[in-house]
């Protein structure tokens, strides 16, 4: 059992901290030595500053000392993807673009963790700029699986998973375009929570795909997910896609007992690609919610199919734009070799992206260039429309959906690097619930015979994380999968 | 053949707000490069918009004074391209669904002369959208800076329909657009300060023909004289290509005013593929009737408009009205002061000579000038001139020590502080005509034969007496009296 204090889950520890039975600089160490001891072979962190995090550690031991406790989260250490601003800390978005690039600006969410006592906690990798479903794409090299070394920790939030997975964060925040949290979190066996698109705010984090993009948490149990999300969500006014609305208190709400609840299985994503093994857990995941009195009912969801290429369109025109900034102009990767400015840009732009970046890129100007607009973006944006109308017509019957992560555990480093399109295919069942803007959580629900976990997929309806949340802990509750921990 | 030009503007205005654009940094000119930045109006990574109310409601007080159509949403899109002066390589403009469209803009052409008003016309508008401003490259010997200080700063992009046919007409078409800006306090269009910046598309058909021809757009008429003289090159040089059996080459061409020659920055191969997309940081704004309603509140009376209500109700002359209508804080004072006297042509001619000379003088803002002679003060000064208490030789010297007082001085009080006061009413002035009559005993018999210029004779002495202090008339008065009496 989880018995290391760097493998307890957040509330855990915040109870132990409140009691006095360990102090933040304790934990801090912990967490410190853990990195130290396994990040050499998982490689979850592109840096971090234990100097800075024992300084903070000891600033919160003296708030809980003077009785001015901050919130739960006081004296946790919390790691950030690294494409997620903390002022004076590297941003990297895990590209040699930004390999010098020091934010001089707090993200909205970096904010509010410091304002809740958190300690933010190292930079983790990451596809380039949220890129990929494997970590690989990193400029600085893949992230491995806490679970398999020889394995990916899935992506793009790779390295958050994996950190959470091995001990080396007691909770992480990620970012969600396509399933960039959900899916490495399955794979890496810990829970992650995509939010209701404009629940959180998006200020700070160096934008993939502006109208997909949410950052949200992925920690060891459910009610550790509620307790993070409380901390970040909220209406913020530097983010106009942000949503007014109360934010409720996730944590006391997810432990009271809820349900039955009307559960919907989406046929369309129990189909073809989908491994046995995946597809047994998540049945016996869906016996279970059906031995404990809810209606389980089969729904569709008939746009489904058209999701990965919606997504590839809509993803990549947005991308092409939002990452025309990285010029080398004012900051960032600027080549020696350029001659002129139009040369500047053609060469530290070809020297600083990876190749996933410069196919999106290339992509997304080509989708929106004049005469292929119509045809490609606009009717993406259509087919977007009737893509969420699928999942709002589900929920006049059903409160939630219940499906696989990702329709297949961790692969082995290499395996899908060379097609682009077998890697797409990872998202299949995560990329509907961002382009419907709906909130989606993994948790684990089983390993394979090889011991390598199983995620299962719950999406809600927007803005009801705390039924969500309800629903998933529920499940947990009944299981131990979430007690397990990788020997490293 | 004859051929004539067709002529359309696209001119850019800063939108006068506190703050840019899409973030809370302040706009203002000449502060220290790259300054006025922060994390948005740089483009750093993660940094998002945030519209500004202000500049959206500036823009609909535009349309609404102008006639526009308000667009009942106001939607956002990104104009991607990459240029050094720009933070994110791309814009936030409006591309599809401008805030504004239709309206015009009433020009007057230049009058048979300077003292006779134009013929007036209406000049349509296409649309008016909002966008930010980009930055500002400072090209050396060996390198290129950029100063982000004007980048995000909130720009309206006022495009006209091909209506203009001549330089003096897009000329009178930026003047009216101007004075309609300034008076409704969008912006101040100070061009030296880069707030008025104007494109040109000309082209130019053979008189009378329905089609138009080849369109050429100049950039950079960045004074109002460059505008005049470089559209006047323009339509010179595509007349010589045209009338020489060449054919125009549509392009964008770089004029520079310096040496009014132009050149060719790209034809249209060479144009830029925008990709316009909705921005998606950015929710579309409803813009609703009440919202519209709220606006049309604040428009003031256009300038055209006060004019010839200021000729009906004032009975003021063209040459009057032409230099108070086009500064808003000068016409309201001219009628505040009106409305309080009796002869508002006066009041008029005193505003546009005493008071416009003071401010023109460059020492003292309108507002302090006003404080120190208010428009009560004016009407006054004017009565005292009417009732001859002041000489009108005496005006300009008055109110000059007017201006001067500070703290401010009354009327009554300047005028015996000056010694003004004209000795035309008391004993002093009756006793000087009657030594001047009995002084020249010539000119007496001349005017009693029926010589009238002979009263001059007696004005100089008089004149003399009284110091220069003796109100001209008033002394012609007195003669005449006393002549009749001596019969």
């Amino acid at each position: 059992m989880a018995s290391a204090l760097f493998h307890r889950p957040a509330a855990e520890l915040s109870a132990l901290l409140d009691s006095g039975a360990i102090s933040s600089v304790e934990l801090m160490q912990a967490v410190i030595d853990r990195v130290k001891a396994v990040d050499p072979s998982v490689r979850a962190f592109n840096s971090s500053d234990p100097d800075s995090a024992l300084a903070q550690a000891r600033a919160s031991d003296e708030r809980r000392a003077a009785g001015r406790r901050l919130g739960p989260l006081d004296g946790l250490p919390i790691g950030l993807k690294d494409v997620i601003a903390v002022e004076g800390q590297p941003l990297t978005a895990s590209s040699k673009m930004l390999a010098n690039f020091i934010s001089p600006y707090d993200s909205t969410v970096a904010s509010r963790l410091k304002a809740a006592g958190a300690i933010c906690w190292g930079r983790l990798n990451l596809d380039e700029f949220a890129m990929g479903s494997s970590t690989e794409n990193s400029a600085f090299g893949p992230t491995r699986n806490p679970w398999d070394l020889s394995r990916v920790p899935g992506g793009s939030s790779g390295g958050s998973a994996a950190a959470v997975a091995a001990g080396e964060a007691v909770a992480a925040l990620g970012s969600d375009t396509g399933g960039s949290i959900r899916q490495p979190a399955a794979l890496c066996g810990v829970v992650g929570l995509k939010p209701t698109y404009g629940l959180v705010s998006r200020y700070g984090l160096a934008a993939f795909a502006s109208s997909l993009d949410q950052i949200g948490p992925l920690t060891r149990t459910v009610e550790d997910a509620a307790l993070v999300l409380g901390a970040i969500a909220g209406h913020d006014p530097r983010d106009s896609t942000s949503v007014r609305s109360e934010v409720p208190d996730y944590a006391g709400l997810v432990r009271r007992r809820g349900g039955p609840w009307r559960l919907g299985i989406p046929k369309e994503y129990f189909g073809q690609g989908l491994d046995p093994e995946v597809a047994a857990a998540v049945e016996n995941a869906i016996a279970h919610y059906r031995s404990q009195g809810c209606e389980i009912r089969e729904v569709s969801l008939p746009h489904t199919r058209y999701g990965i290429g919606v997504y590839y369109i809509i993803a990549a025109a947005e991308c092409s734009s939002n990452l025309a900034r990285y010029d080398g102009v004012r900051y960032g990767h600027r080549s020696r070799e350029a001659t002129d400015a139009v040369d500047l840009y053609f060469r530290s732009r070809a020297e600083g992206f990876g190749a996933e970046v410069k196919r999106r890129v290339i992509l997304g100007t080509y989708v929106l260039s004049s005469g292929y607009y119509d045809a490609f973006y606009l009717r993406a944006q259509k087919v977007r429309t009737l893509i969420r109308r699928d999942f709002l017509e589900a929920y006049r019957e059903v409160d939630a959906l219940v499906t696989p992560t990702s329709p297949i555990p961790a692969f082995r480093l290499g395996e899908k690097s060379a097609d682009p399109l077998a890697m797409y295919l990872c998202d299949i069942y995560t990329i509907g619930v961002n382009l419907a803007g709906l909130p989606g959580i993994s948790l684990p629900c089983g390993f394979t015979a090889s011991g390598l976990p199983i995620g299962l997929q719950l999406i809600g309806q927007p803005f009801k994380e705390a039924e969500l949340l309800s629903i998933a802990r529920s499940y947990e509750q009944a299981h131990d999968w979430h007690t397990r921990v990788p020997s490293l | 053949m004859n051929y004539e030009a067709v002529i359309g503007l696209e001119v850019h205005v800063q939108v006068k707000t506190r703050s840019k654009m899409f973030s809370r940094v302040p706009v203002a000119f000449g502060a220290p490069e790259n300054t006025l930045t922060d994390p948005v109006v740089l483009g750093l990574p993660g940094a998002l918009p945030v519209m500004n109310l202000a500049a959206l409601d500036a823009v609909i007080k535009a349309g609404l004074m102008l006639g526009c159509e308000i667009a009942p949403v106001c939607k956002w899109d990104r104009k991607n391209y990459f240029y050094p002066d720009s933070p994110k390589n791309y814009q936030i403009s409006q591309y599809d669904q401008p805030l504004c469209r239709g309206g015009s803009v009433e020009i007057e052409l230049p009058g048979p002369s300077r003292n006779v008003m134009g013929e007036h016309r209406r000049v349509p508008l296409t649309r008016i959208h909002l966008e930010e401003d980009v930055g500002k490259l400072n090209h050396g010997a060996n390198e290129s800076l950029v100063d982000f200080n004007r980048a995000g700063t909130p720009l309206m992009e006022i495009v006209s329909e091909p209506a203009l046919r001549s330089a003096e007409e897009a000329f009178a078409f930026l003047t009216a657009l101007r004075a309609v800006m300034v008076c409704g306090g969008i912006s101040d269009c100070d061009m030296e300060k880069g707030q008025l910046r104007c494109d040109a598309n000309i082209s130019v058909r053979p008189e009378g023909s329905p089609r138009l021809g080849t369109k050429v757009e100049l950039k950079n008429l960045n004074s109002i004289s460059f505008v005049r003289d470089g559209i006047a090159h323009e339509i010179r040089r595509q007349l010589a290509v045209v009338q020489s059996g060449g054919v125009i080459v549509q392009e964008t061409r770089d004029y520079d005013g310096q040496t009014g020659a132009s050149q060719s920055l790209r034809t249209k191969e060479q144009e830029h593929d925008y990709r316009y997309f909705p921005d998606p940081d950015l929710m579309p704004v409803a813009v609703d009737a009440a919202w519209k309603e709220r606006i049309r509140s604040q428009c003031p009376e256009l300038p055209f408009e006060r004019q010839r209500r200021f000729f009906s109700e004032y009975g003021l002359p063209y040459t009057i009205t032409s230099v108070l209508v086009v500064d808003r804080e000068l016409s309201e004072y001219f009628e505040e002061a009106a409305r309080l006297s009796a002869d508002p042509l006066a009041v008029g001619n005193w505003v546009v000579n005493q008071f416009l000379r003071e401010l023109g003088e460059g020492k003292l803002s309108f507002a302090e000038l006003r404080r120190r002679v208010p428009p009560a003060a004016a009407a006054e000064l004017v009565a005292e001139i009417a009732k001859g208490t002041v000489l009108t030789t005496a005006v300009a010297g008055l109110s000059a020590a007017l201006f001067q007082a500070d703290p401010p001085v009354g009327v009554r009080q300047a005028i015996e502080k000056a010694g003004l006061a004209q000795r035309s009413s008391g004993e002093d002035l009756e006793r000087w005509c009657r030594e001047a009559i009995a002084g020249n005993p010539k000119a007496l018999a001349d005017f009693k034969a029926g010589r009238d210029s002979a009263i001059n004779g007696f004005k100089g002495p008089v004149m003399r007496a009284a110091k220069g202090k003796a109100d001209p008339k008033a002394v012609d008065e007195m003669l005449r009296r006393l002549l009749k009496e001596a019969g």
